[in-house]
């Protein structure tokens, strides 16, 4: 389709008089113009992050200037205030509730995503969708009778209500990209398996498994981070003793104004692991965004 | 079931028959665990929705509880608060993912470029999505935002701006910026990956027979984008139009209504105000117009994606 449309654009063979003082040059200049431009937009885009990560180490009295300090003797302090004040049940709430639930995701995804990706019959694409239109409902007009579900069960403040909640809310995306891993299996494989006698499940665990398992790991760090970051559900249902690591943030919207460089501090915490993690699978991440849309 | 089976069936045949049914189910077999706990999870809490939304129920009160029939709907539709705050969410997610959107491509096309730590860059560009949202519209309200020790306003002190207060004065865009900063990263690699995507050599043939870079993008780059940015635009809005996290954590929706969106204000009918049966319609009415939106947005972007797929 691309082809077609060179032909529409006017084809002037004119020489460029640049051409002449070397384009060498020129490219070298345009790409060092490009890389300041870059760099430029990717430290402003960045900035709000560092001056959260620079405010962390900096005691309450030097957060709290009109000028902001750039050159400060760098505190742990905020850091030890934030852990003394107990943000570690929170973690390891939020901890259980995204292993637990991405665990669960991958043991009911991929044997669904494998039979989805078996044979494309209608059937097959009602199902898909039928998934992903689960995403697009407004959660918040589940949460009354969830709230309600939960209160009657003594299930409120429960972590394992969090897990169940994650695993229906990844399941979805993990049923979509894992699919579209599976479909990047050779068939001729299965075929070979086939012909050979094995049986399906010795095929699935030592022919496919192995070549998925990529693609497993990127689903897992979708639903991690995710679930790691959920907060309508947790912000609901919990109170105490199931409170995640977004709940434990709430705590500095009321004290505001007080505590800006603790509050940095547990932000830092907070999206530490995310941040890690983003960063070192960045090309899995747009796969999984897209719903394994795009590869 | 077996009744129907042709009367011409032999019984080899009837065998050949039972024998592929059997199959089907156990190819089907895999399929129902998940399919089974996503309808329970995900849309029993609708039905259920759909039928407290015909009841008068106050939560605080016990007892109140009873049918009262299409009048919470009545309610809702009379609701000038439903309204504003309907509005607030069409403003907040189409402004949100419009100039994420643009933005986006912007970075991707200067991504797209060779130069020195490009990486490192892209690394850096695409942190913001990946800040917890609670977190995220926390910093912006406090070290960005704040009217006195706020970043921005130390940043435009030079202009005069002096101690303004962006979240009082413009909530609604206060929460559109966090959420385009958020956002705009997110379109980028969506754009970048379809950049990346685009066949070298149609871009080298076009620039030998001397189309000038602007023509090549509109002629060439951006209907091959098309699919990238219909995608990125439809992703975007599922998650920007049920953002609860930034209007939560930034205003409360506040000053008054001026700022909430569909998702707070629900939250709030129901939590704060204890109005089951109004919270629930106020829900199905949101699920209805999200329905009827997504439907068609859905088929169109995903076939188009696995068409082509397949083509390939």
């Amino acid at each position: 389709m691309a082809s077609a449309d060179v032909t529409a654009v006017p084809a002037t063979r004119t020489v460029e008089p640049e051409q002449y003082t070397g384009p060498r040059a020129k490219r070298r200049n345009n790409s060092l113009t490009w890389g300041i431009v870059g760099w430029v937009v990717g430290i402003v885009f960045f900035f709000p992050v560092l001056w959260m990560v620079l405010t962390s180490f900096k005691t309450e009295a030097e957060a709290y200037t009109n000028t902001p300090h750039i050159v400060f003797s760098p505190t742990l302090s905020q850091y030890k205030a934030v852990f003394s004040s107990g943000l570690w049940p929170y973690v390891a709430n939020s901890a259980f509730a995204t292993i637990v639930s991405t665990i669960l995701v991958l043991l009911l995804a991929t044997p669904c995503a494998f039979a989805l990706s078996l044979r494309p019959v209608k059937k097959t694409r009602d199902v898909m969708f039928f998934f992903i239109s689960t995403k697009m409902l407004p959660v918040v007009a589940a949460i009354i009778p969830i709230y309600i579900a939960a209160r009657d069960l003594h299930l409120l403040d429960n972590i394992f209500t969090l897990v169940i909640l994650y695993t229906a809310m990844n399941l979805p995306i993990a049923v979509w990209m894992m699919r579209s891993f599976f479909l990047e299996v050779p068939g001729e494989l299965l075929e070979a398996a086939e012909m050979d006698g094995a049986p399906l499940r010795r095929t699935v665990v030592e022919v496919i498994l192995p070549i998925v398992a990529p693609g497993l790991a990127a689903t897992a760090l979708i639903c991690s981070i995710f679930s790691w970051n959920e907060f309508f559900f947790a912000v609901n249902l919990t109170a105490t003793q199931a409170a995640t690591v977004p709940v434990f943030l709430v705590g500095f919207i009321s004290s505001e104004g007080l505590y800006f460089a603790q509050l940095c501090a547990a932000a830092t915490v907070a999206t530490l692991p995310v941040v890690l993690a983003g960063w070192i699978a960045q090309r899995q991440l747009v796969r999984g965004l897209s719903f394994g849309a795009i590869k | 079931m077996t009744a129907i089976a042709p009367p011409v069936a032999g019984t080899h045949r009837v065998r050949a028959r039972s024998d592929e049914r059997r199959r089907g189910w156990v190819r089907r077999a895999p399929l129902l665990p998940a399919l089974v706990f996503t309808i329970i999870i995900t849309q029993l809490p609708f039905v259920v929705t759909l039928y407290y939304s015909l009841e008068s129920w106050s939560l605080v009160r016990p007892g109140s509880r009873h049918f009262v029939g299409f009048a919470n709907y009545a309610q809702v539709f009379q609701d000038s608060q439903f309204r504003t705050t309907a509005l607030n969410t069409v403003i907040m997610t189409v402004g949100t993912v419009f100039i994420a959107m643009v933005l986006g491509v912007l970075l991707a096309l200067l991504l797209d470029r060779k130069f020195l730590g490009r990486g490192v860059v892209r690394t850096l560009l695409i942190t913001p999505f990946l800040i917890m949202p609670v977190a995220a519209a926390l910093l912006w309200k406090t070290t960005l935002f704040d009217p006195t020790f706020g970043i921005v306003n130390f940043i435009f002190r030079p202009f005069g701006i002096g101690k303004f207060d962006w979240i009082g004065s413009f909530p609604l865009g206060s929460v559109m910026i966090e959420m385009i900063w958020q956002w705009t990263p997110f379109m980028m690699l969506l754009v970048l990956a379809g950049l990346q995507s685009q066949p070298k050599d149609t871009l080298e043939a076009a620039s030998c027979d001397g189309a000038r870079p602007f023509a090549i993008f509109r002629e060439l780059t951006l209907p091959h984008l098309r699919r990238y940015i219909e995608l990125g635009v439809v992703l975007g809005a599922i998650y920007v139009v049920n953002d609860f996290d930034a209007v939560y954590m930034m205003t409360q929706g506040g000053p008054g209504i001026s700022s909430a969106n569909l998702p707070f204000y629900i939250y709030q009918r129901a939590f704060l105000g204890f109005q089951v049966g109004q919270a629930a319609a106020m829900g199905v009415v949101v699920v209805v117009a999200t329905i009827i939106i997504a439907t068609f947005a859905l088929r169109l972007i995903f076939t188009s994606f696995s068409g082509t797929e397949q083509a390939a």
